[in-house]
This record gives C-alpha cells, sequence and structure tokens, in this order.
C-alpha cells in the first residue's frame, strides 16, 4: 500500500512539473474549465432554489381562484355570481379578491393594489411592499398621493411597510381599505376582481372546478395545483434558456479542451517516447496523463461550485439581476434559501470531469502503446 | 526544504474538498436562519390570498402568470408583438393543463 501511494506521489510530482512547464496554456484552460462550472452551477443552484421557494411560497396560495372571461379577458365578477358558486357541493370557503394594476409614471413602475380580506388596514391608510419603499423612499406616515384613472387625486398615509424577508411575494404590493379601493378604481358595488374559494375535500378539487366551469361557463378555474406547476415550468424553462445561450460557450470549451487533450504537442509526444524508452511502463504513462487530467478537472470543478455557491447563495446572485429584472423598475432583492440536489451536483460533476478525462486518456494510450523510437521520431 | 508538489497538490485539492463540504454545512445553516422567512412569506400568500411571486412586474403578464390570459397571444392590443425582456424568459403559456376542461377557458 505505502509503495503504491509513494509511486502514486512521485507520478503526482512528475506530472505536476510537466504542467508547470506548460503553466501558461494550463493556466489558461483551468480558467475556462472552472468559469464554465461556475456559470453551469450558479444557474442551476439558483434555478433549484427558487423553484423550492415557489413551491413553499404558492402552498399558501387559494386552493382555486375562480376568473370570469368576456372575449377571452379577464373580467369583473357581478353581483350574484359567488351566491351561485356557493351552491356546488364541496366548496367551502368563498370570498371575492379586489386587486388590480396601477401605473406610477412618477417611477415608471408598475404596482399591484390589493384588499387584505381581514379589514387590516384603515381608510384613507396604506401599506406598502418593501422595493415600493425602496424605490419612492416611503416610510411609515408619510403621505403619497396617487392619480386615479378617472383623473382624481387620491391622498393616502402609509400605514406601514410590509416585512423585507417578504419581498418575493409582497415587492410591489399595496394594500388598502376596501371602501378606498373601489373608490379609486370606481368599482362597481358588489362586484370583485375574482374570486378565491376552498374546497373541503383536497381529493375533489379537480370535481369542483369542472363544476364551477360547467355552472358558469364563462369562468375560468384555476388550480393551486396549476399555479405550482406553472412556476415549476416557468423555473425549467428559463433554466432552458439560460442553457442554452450557455451552450455556444460549452462547445467553444470542449472544442478547446478536447484539442487539448486529444492532440498531443510534439513536446509530449517526445516526452512520452524518453519516457518509454528510459524504461516507464504504459500503464505508468496512462496512470500519470490521468492524474493530470484528474486534478485539472476535479480543482476546475471544486473551485466553480464552491464559487457559484456563494455567488447565488451568499452575494444575491449580481449576475442573474439584470438578466431576471428586463424593464421591471420594481425588483425584489432576496435571499435565496440554499436547497441542493445532491443529484444536480453529481450530474454536473459527471459532465465536466469524466469527458475531460477521457479525452485525456485516449491519445495518451494511443502514444504510449506506439514504439518509443517511432514516437519520438513523429 | 521545501515541499513536494505533490504534498502541495493534496493540501490544495484538501482545502478545496473542505470548502466544498462547507457549503453543504453553510445551506443547513442558511436554510435554518432564512427558512421562518419562507414561512412568514407562506403566511403572507396565504392571508392575502396571493398566487404569484413578484420576480416580474413589468407586465401583467409577467407579474400574475397563473393568472394570464389563457389564449390571447397579444394580451396588450391586437399586433402588439412580446416587447417585455423577461417575455422571453417565461413559459408561453401552460404546460398541458391536467384538467379536462368541458368549456372553452
Amino acid at each position: 500500500m505505502t509503495v503504491w501511494f509513494e509511486k502514486q506521489r512521485h507520478l503526482i510530482d512528475f506530472t505536476l512539473a510537466s504542467l508547470i512547464r506548460r503553466k501558461g496554456r494550463n493556466l489558461g484552460l483551468l480558467f475556462v474549465y472552472t468559469l464554465l462550472v461556475f456559470v453551469l452551477a450558479s444557474v442551476m443552484l439558483y434555478t433549484h432554489a427558487l423553484r423550492h421557494e415557489a413551491a413553499v411560497i404558492l402552498e399558501g396560495s387559494p386552493e382555486v381562484l375562480l376568473q370570469r372571461l368576456v372575449a377571452g379577458r379577464h373580467d369583473l365578477i357581478p353581483p350574484g355570481y359567488i351566491e351561485r358558486i356557493g351552491t356546488v357541493r364541496g366548496v367551502q370557503q368563498i370570498r371575492g379578491r379586489l386587486w388590480g394594476y396601477y401605473y406610477d409614471s412618477v417611477v415608471k413602475a408598475n404596482y399591484t393594489f390589493m384588499v387584505p380580506e381581514d379589514g387590516s388596514v384603515a381608510k384613507g391608510t396604506l401599506v406598502v411592499g418593501p422595493a415600493l419603499e425602496r424605490e419612492r423612499g416611503l416610510a411609515r406616515d408619510n403621505g403619497i398621493s396617487f392619480r386615479a384613472y378617472s383623473g382624481q387625486l387620491f391622498s393616502f398615509t402609509v400605514a406601514a411597510v410590509l416585512p423585507q424577508a417578504s419581498e418575493l411575494a409582497s415587492a410591489d404590493l399595496i394594500l388598502m381599505n376596501e371602501g378606498d379601493f373601489r373608490a379609486f378604481f370606481a368599482y362597481p358595488a358588489g362586484h370583485y376582481t375574482d374570486v378565491a374559494l376552498s374546497v373541503a375535500n383536497p381529493k375533489e378539487v379537480r370535481n369542483v372546478a369542472n363544476k364551477l366551469a360547467n355552472l358558469l361557463p364563462d369562468s375560468r378555474p384555476i388550480l393551486r395545483e396549476e399555479v405550482q406547476r406553472t412556476y415549476a415550468s416557468v423555473f425549467d424553462w428559463r433554466e432552458g434558456i439560460m442553457l442554452a445561450l450557455l451552450s455556444a460557450a460549452i462547445l467553444a470549451f470542449s472544442i478547446l479542451a478536447w484539442e487539448k487533450a486529444s492532440g498531443l504537442s510534439a513536446d509530449e509526444k517526445r516526452e512520452i517516447g524518453i519516457l518509454k524508452a528510459i524504461g516507464w511502463e504504459t500503464g505508468d504513462v496512462i496512470r500519470m496523463k490521468l492524474w493530470e487530467g484528474g486534478l485539472i478537472s476535479l480543482t476546475a470543478f471544486l473551485v466553480g461550485f464552491v464559487a457559484a455557491y456563494l455567488h447565488v447563495f451568499r452575494a444575491g446572485s449580481p449576475l442573474f439581476e439584470p438578466v431576471l429584472k428586463g424593464w421591471a423598475v420594481l425588483y425584489p432583492r432576496f435571499d435565496l434559501v440554499p436547497v441542493i440536489d445532491g443529484l444536480q451536483v453529481a450530474t454536473l460533476f459527471f459532465f465536466t470531469v469524466f469527458p475531460y478525462m477521457a479525452a485525456v486518456l485516449v491519445p495518451i494510450w494511443r502514444a504510449a502503446v506506439t514504439d518509443p523510437d517511432a514516437v519520438m521520431r513523429a | 526544504m521545501s515541499a513536494r508538489p505533490s504534498t502541495l497538490a493534496f493540501l490544495l485539492l484538501g482545502s478545496l474538498l473542505a470548502a466544498f463540504a462547507a457549503c453543504f454545512t453553510d445551506a443547513v445553516w442558511l436554510r435554518a436562519e432564512r427558512g421562518p422567512e419562507l414561512v412568514s412569506m407562506r403566511l403572507l400568500a396565504a392571508q392575502l390570498g396571493l398566487s404569484d411571486l413578484a420576480l416580474f412586474t413589468e407586465a401583467r403578464y409577467t407579474r400574475h402568470p397563473a393568472q394570464a390570459d389563457l389564449h390571447s397571444g397579444f394580451q396588450d392590443h391586437p399586433l402588439a408583438l412580446e416587447h417585455f425582456p423577461s417575455g422571453s424568459l417565461m413559459v408561453p403559456r401552460y404546460d398541458g393543463l391536467v384538467r379536462e376542461a368541458t368549456t372553452p377557458d
């Protein structure tokens, strides 16, 4: 065992000395390799954590949302609609939701106005989301005015700011009193934006949705399960888009790595010839080159992964922010809860480390089994 | 006497492996620290009946993708081509609704 270990150490010593002789080329390769693992691991960690976060948050969302459609567009729920929903067996709690969008031309941002069901917001006051607090410079007890779609100016006082920790769900929210909401948006009495309802038996949700669609043909039930699936596919899609954009970089790296690993330079061929001529066995040459590939790829993988972890979970993914932000003025600042999928890490390891080692091995084996004299003369 | 290159390589790989393992330990620690925030967000979503994340606030179908019009390709007006950057990062529509809708939705 000790003899074997000592032999491997000598091989590593020799490999490192050989790597250092061509340090510019090898360091360049290591840098690009590390960068590739970093970007791939960042996308993977970010998307997985965000998908998990969405799933947890949306567990609290309404079991069924019912929209009314007119000419394929979302329309208000008229009086009498909620009573008709109440006649469907299995429906438990029904509540009309009041919410809408408002474009603030001052900061050129879209807000989501909403009325909390519990009536916790007093008349004339607002509870604002953390991104709004940041962008409009609002604080508790500040006054703010909005011009309604009717042209009338409404003034409010900020009663509270939602906690920063909830920013991913509430960045652009403005909570207001029902009376204020109806006056501000000129909502007709008894009308609602949509209806949220819960179903007594969770297994019956789909049946209840079908019954609702039959009873109210102009309605569109949206199940929580569908909402969660939408988000899962949003993040899958985004991961796919990112990887598609990265594919050019991956391909470029593959060509570089393949060229570096598979095409032996004249120097390397001569080195192998000399080693064989002074008595190295084919197995030793292969082992030495395996160590070379292993050391480079393992270092690149470990450095790339650790850097990606720090980027996503400790630094707040600054590199992804511009991509996700788009043209949105209000963008949530959030710290993701780290959820690392072991299988994904293993897949990344397999697809970044093994191909390189395989690419190293084949030409070396070909050169190592050839007659040393022929290799040196080539 | 200077250290052998293999010793340095082992030390480097050892520290990198330790840093790799530390990521998982740190993840557990951060989960414990940030977990309550996630729970409070879930409670807020339940309390207010929120159905979407505030990730993209630029257009209504990116702010509330779960509630966007299902069959309106150009949601703002006819010939309004997709012009919001986040539109290219979002799925165009739901992937295969499991529910068999008997009426148009």
